[in-house]
């Protein structure tokens, strides 16, 4: 094993992913708001806030899919050390780490009608996130709120699902934005 | 140094009840069922509550804590403690000054900002219950949208009573599609439902987390002939005149006499401060005990 997958995990694990969570429950009860994280530092192509993300949420009870560009040996091993995450394929994941054009969103959980809360949550790398782009309205959001995303069609599909659905969460560097299912997108 | 876990769950737990959290908030009024475990006070004390405070808090938080709008209560001060202790939390009595507020039955009369979470303590989450106790048919209920018995039985008491009679736990419809039960507080706080802050509800004995995001449409099931009607006492605070705010009626001594008080007594205590004196009241002081 290489030493450096030893490394990049949280040096305070109990208080850096309560910080952590603050942040990524922030950013899904307020879509559009864009919020840093710290304390990983995951092999690339992870960026740091996708790290962080997987140090804070995941654990042997999540499976996770990685797209393959994402699926290399060491970001594997790092995972696992640091998590005990399992990976699997797309429809028996949890949580999901790619790029937006990678990630096959149809085959993903989306939960059923007495379980909607049994569906996937995918982290999507992005090289560009700002608060700049398609207008989004719904549930955390005063009035309208905008945020760069990848998609406009494939987001606005999602809600009509509601309330059955995927969700996002945005992930550049050090930031992260989310984008729940009850967010409309225009 | 201390030979507990960080906010006194191991990370696992709190990883766990992390995962409902968001998507409870991904499904506001949806009830997210979760491994509910045993914390160090009886479930009377809102152990559901504690574990979404558990889960949320840092040590960077100023944590308050009401029941029924106190901070004082043996209740209160005992989980306002044991994250003081297991957190590291700073505290406060203050609702402005708060970062995290748990409640049990009621919601601040300040409103609340974008920044600060409420996390309720909530005995029986599930709002259909009363009309079907097998949880399979409510899950089924909530699964198809059939609200149509919830609406029968609010009929009746206005056919019963020539009013909704319901005024605790009175239920909420959530952005249009879950209907939900705002744990225990009055019907007069219904309308604070809509807000900044971000609303956590956690029952322990049930096992169930919920959400309500800011800003979400929460609205107060009615009819067109009989709209929803958020009452309170008919009567202005006795100690600081406050014609705005959910009142508790006391008995004050053995001849009968009442009084009637706010029941959010941080919101008293500020008014009075403030300069505001009610019917019974007499000038704050500093000092006074
Ligand atoms: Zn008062």
């Amino acid at each position: 094993m290489q030493a450096k997958i030893l490394e990049g995990g949280f040096v305070e694990a109990p208080t850096d992913s309560a910080r952590a969570f603050r942040q990524i429950m922030t950013a899904m009860a307020q879509p559009g708001t864009i919020n840093t994280v710290v304390g990983a530092q995951p092999p690339a192509p992870l960026s740091v806030a996708t790290g962080v993300v997987l140090l804070t949420m995941c654990d042997p009870e999540t499976p996770v899919f990685l797209t393959p560009k994402f699926d290399t040996d060491e970001v594997r091993a790092w995972i696992t050390f640091h998590t005990g995450a399992p990976f699997a394929e797309a429809n028996n994941a949890a949580f999901a780490v790619g790029a937006w054009d990678d990630l096959p969103l149809h085959d993903f959980a989306i939960g059923t009608s007495e379980y909607p809360d049994r569906s996937a949550t995918l982290i999507v790398e992005t090289d560009h996130l700002s608060v700049t782009g398609a207008t989004l309205r719904g549930p955390g959001i005063k009035d309208k709120a905008t945020l760069s995303l990848p998609d406009v069609a494939a987001f606005r599909n999602n809600a009509l699902l509601f309330p059955l659905g995927l969700d996002f969460i945005f992930t550049c560097q050090s930031d992260l934005a989310a984008l729940p299912r009850t967010t409309k997108v225009s | 140094m201390s030979d507990y876990n960080f906010a006194y769950l191991d990370e696992q737990t709190k990883r766990m009840i992390r995962r409902a959290i968001l998507k409870g908030l991904a499904i506001p009024g949806y009830q997210v069922p979760f491994a509910s475990r045993e914390m160090p006070m009886p479930y009377g004390w809102g152990t559901g509550g504690v574990q979404v405070s558990a889960a949320v808090l840092t040590p960077d938080d100023t944590f308050k804590v009401i029941d029924q709008g106190a901070d004082d209560t043996t209740n209160a001060v005992s989980i306002r403690r044991f994250f003081e202790k297991t957190a590291d939390v700073a505290v406060t009595e203050a609702t402005g000054e708060a970062s995290v507020i748990q409640t049990r039955h009621r919601i601040p009369e300040q409103d609340l900002r974008a920044d600060q979470i409420l996390v309720y303590q909530v005995p029986i989450p599930e709002p259909l219950r009363f009309l079907e106790p097998s949880e399979v048919e409510t899950r089924k209920m909530h699964a198809l949208e059939e609200y149509g018995l919830m609406h029968v039985k609010l009929y009746e008491d206005i056919s019963q009573h020539g009013a909704i009679a319901t005024s605790y736990a009175y239920p909420v419809k959530v952005e249009g599609r879950y209907v939900m039960d705002p744990s225990p507080i009055p019907k007069f706080d219904n309308p604070k439902l809509n807000m900044a802050g971000i609303q956590l509800f956690g029952a322990g004995r049930e096992q169930r987390i919920y959400a309500v995001p800011p800003y979400t449409d929460v609205v107060s099931l009615d009819f067109e002939d009989y709209p929803f009607e958020a009452s309170k006492a008919d009567h202005a605070c006795d100690l600081c005149g406050a014609t705005d705010s959910y009142l508790d009626e006391l008995i004050v001594d053995d001849s009968g006499k009442r009084m009637f008080m706010c029941s959010d007594t941080d919101y008293c205590c500020s008014r009075r401060k403030a300069g505001h004196i009610g019917a019974q009241g007499v000038p704050y002081a500093e000092d006074a005990a």
